[in-house]
């Protein structure tokens, strides 16, 4: 090599600018809305049909609006403004159902520390065996407090029960009784015993097979049915009893799909070990299975959320039912839309918060075993 | 799970064989004494509340009107023929509501993956909006919409001539059934035989030469041609019967109610936002080494979306398009809330007349069943044909 005599420095030169016509707003406009003639079209055609439906809408839901109880004003708004005071009028009646006035601070209390739990449930920090304790504090308080009958809390009846907390309790009481039920059903199909396996086969089958409604009549047309003589058994827990074993059938689907997830390896390791058939469930394949599937079990927990409207059919009033129940006042029933939509805004968050959450558990949960 | 070791035939509790054996007789025998105490109660519950049992009351006359049905049904007639007017309305809102919930989907996955920011923002809340609030309460607001929000009868909506939309329901013009139809359907069957044998000889070309022809429109052009023709051929009958607008209601011509609409358009609405997740997951389960190796080979963008990617995506799509299929069949059940005489509303109604509860509520699930099996078993034929052929 030879000396040139001077250093040679290498200077890189700063980089160009991109074209003015690739970046900016004009060239994200251009890229995303108008790159083509096809694409041009499409957007012509929906800002012509957002131009054509958003004024109506805007001046519906918030110009003309009429946003307190004021029942004349809101007939002078008919047709052309959303008359929210159905909210503040009916608002208590729609949330509680039938649930005596002055008692309902109660199911509020209740409703939050369920709601609270649930929260709590869904952070990674809290999942450790404390939190099956706290579900069972949890479900023993939101029962005694709703039902009463002690230290001068009046005795309310659950046929009174509604709204807002009958869906929560549905829904999660639904899940909460099902999941075991659905471990034994998944590991029951798995199994290596025939009839234990035809057994669990068929029920899950069966069930999925049928309509969530012929189940709840038969929750509460059958069901009496099958008590011993001179027992009556409550409509709420028939109902509570059709939706657990229907929620059990499909979370045994959901468990059934982590356990087949799971590599051969794990069981034979384990057997190599001398484990015990259970031991190996316990310790080696649940964990992992369902760790796979926790995702999934959030999705069939917002179907079985989605799902509870259905005991409208067999007069148990959550908040579908409900708010059928509220607007049926002659005053208010022309604005059954306003009430409808104001459930509906509750369905949507907590649906909506939930599946975001089971796509964020998605991405954070198995990282360490995902192939990339 | 684990391989079982070798069974040993000993009738010994350390046998894994016989332990099972064991387990297996105390599930059965438990399950049967648990029926047996579950139908002894249920027995002297029915005797006691002298509720009769069997199901002889399917011959007897219904007594009760059917708002709609595909055929003529009055009330003399027995509960059989009311229960097959259910199921041919459960039919009837199903199949037209799977068709349309896999249009609509399928249009709404494809507008989802859209370079267009516009479109594809309104067709992912269209899927936020739709999955995310319950069917039932879609149901009640479509009912509500149905019959308070649109014009009455007097002054109903004209989308189309001759085509009323009020709250009445939807009326339309119908063509009346005339002798030269026949041509037209023989048209449209010589047609079709002709399309078998335009594809076969384009295959068949492929094949020996490798020129590549298309099929699908010539095909369609040839069965529609000879549609028209023997059209012609029975002499071109056009009459239509079209709905005329009288004082208190609408009269002949094709008519669907408010109910059946209502439950129609929830079921569709609702139904395809899950099927465009389910369509948008096939298609972007496709690699994009596949999108790169299509270009590298010259296809165009058709046939790369025809022959490389939609046969991909198809085997991600069926198996969950299925249960949504199964979904909306069942979902149909949920007509009893908006009036609309389906299965299950029949056979409530008959539960209140008769009060025979169980064979009421297991026919129901019997039929339920077995339409899940029927839509299971065509779907799985179809995921055989387009599954990958291992050899």
């Amino acid at each position: 090599m030879q000396d040139t005599g001077y250093q040679q420095h290498f200077e890189p030169i700063a980089a160009r600018r991109p074209p003015s016509n690739e970046t900016g707003a004009m060239a994200w406009v251009y890229r995303s809305l108008f790159d083509g003639p096809f694409n041009s079209f499409l957007t012509v055609l929906f800002l012509a049909l957002l131009a054509w439906a958003i004024p109506p809408i805007f001046n519906w839901t918030v110009w003309y609006a009429v946003p307190d109880a004021d029942n004349a004003a809101c007939r002078a708004a008919h047709g052309l403004g959303a008359c929210w005071g159905v909210v503040a009028e009916k608002g208590r009646l729609i949330l509680f159902g039938r649930y005596p006035f002055e008692e309902q601070w109660r199911p509020l209390v209740a409703s939050s520390a369920l709601v609270a739990l649930l929260i709590v449930s869904c952070l990674r920090t809290f999942w450790r065996p404390a939190l099956v304790g706290a579900w069972v504090l949890v479900y023993a308080f939101f029962f005694a407090l709703m039902q009463g009958g002690f230290a001068g809390l009046t005795l309310v009846e659950t046929e009174r029960w509604g709204g807002l907390p009958l869906t929560l309790l549905l829904a999660s009481v639904s899940l909460v009784v099902a999941f075991p039920l659905a471990i034994l059903l998944a590991l029951g199909r798995q199994s290596d015993l025939p009839a234990i396996r035809t057994l669990c086969v068929v029920f899950v089958e069966f069930v999925r097979g049928v309509p969530l409604i012929s189940v709840l009549f038969m929750a509460s047309f059958i069901l009496p049915l099958f008590m011993p003589q001179g027992t009556k058994i409550d409509v709420l827990v028939r109902v509570l009893i059709g939706m657990t074993l229907f929620t059990a059938a499909y979370l045994a689907e959901v468990i059934r799909g982590g356990l087949q997830a799971l590599p051969k390896g794990q069981v034979e390791a384990a057997h190599s070990l001398g484990l015990s058939y259970w031991q190996i469930q316990r310790m080696i394949v649940l964990p992992q299975a369902l760790r796979l599937v926790v995702p999934a079990i959030v999705n069939t927990f917002i179907g079985a959320f989605k799902d509870t409207s259905l005991v409208t059919i067999v007069s148990l009033y959550d908040l579908t039912g409900a708010v059928q129940l509220a607007l049926g006042d002659a005053d208010w029933r022309m604005f059954f839309i306003e009430g409808q939509l104001f459930v509906a805004a509750i369905y949507f968050i907590a649906c909506f918060a939930m599946s975001r959450y089971s796509q964020w558990l998605e991405s954070h949960l198995n990282t360490g075993t995902r192939r990339q | 799970m684990s391989a079982p070791p070798p069974p040993k035939r000993q009738w010994s509790w350390r046998s894994q064989a016989f332990r099972g054996l064991v387990y297996q007789i105390l599930a059965i025998v438990g399950l049967a004494l648990a029926v047996t105490y579950l139908m002894s109660n249920t027995f002297a519950n029915m005797r006691t509340r002298g509720i009769q049992s069997g199901f002889d009351f399917f011959l007897q006359p219904a007594g009760f009107a059917i708002g709609e049905s595909l055929f003529e049904f009055d009330s003399s007639q027995n509960y059989l023929v009311a229960y097959w007017v259910g199921l041919s309305n459960t039919l009837r809102v199903a199949l037209v509501g799977l068709v349309m919930s896999t249009v609509l989907g399928t249009l709404v996955a494809i507008g989802r993956l859209s370079k267009n920011t516009l479109v594809k923002a309104l067709c992912s809340s269209y899927v936020e909006l739709t999955r995310n609030v319950p069917l039932l309460l879609q149901l009640f607001m479509w009912y509500f919409a149905m019959t308070e929000l649109l014009p009455s009868i007097e002054s109903p909506l004209k989308p189309l001539a001759g085509v009323f939309f009020s709250k009445n329901g939807l009326q339309y013009p119908l063509p009346v059934w005339e002798a030269g139809h026949w041509g037209t359907l023989l048209g449209l069957c010589v047609g079709l035989v002709a399309w078998k044998f335009w594809a076969k000889r384009v295959r068949q070309q492929f094949e020996a030469t490798g020129i590549a022809k298309s099929s699908f429109l010539p095909g369609l052009g040839l069965f529609l041609l000879s549609g028209v023709v023997g059209w012609l051929l029975g002499g071109a009958p056009s009459e239509f019967e079209i709905p005329e607008v009288t004082e208190i209601s609408v009269v002949g011509g094709g008519s669907v109610t408010p109910e059946y609409l209502t439950l129609l358009i929830g079921l569709t609405v609702y139904t395809s936002g899950y099927i465009a997740e389910v369509v948008r997951a096939g298609i972007q389960s496709v690699s994009f080494g596949q999108h790169e190796a299509a270009v590298a080979l010259g296809l165009k963008r058709t046939q790369e979306l025809r022959l490389i990617q939609l046969p991909q995506a198809m085997r991600v799509i069926i198996p969950p398009l299925t249960s949504q299929y199964l979904n909306l069949i069942k979902n149909s059940s949920l007509a009893v809330a908006v009036g609309y005489p389906d299965l299950v509303s029949i056979s409530s109604t008959a539960l209140n007349q008769t009060g025979r509860a169980i064979e009421c509520i297991a026919l129901v699930m019997l039929i339920y069943l077995s339409l899940s099996l029927i839509t299971s078993a065509c779907m799985n034929v179809y995921n055989r044909r387009v599954r990958i052929k291992d050899r």
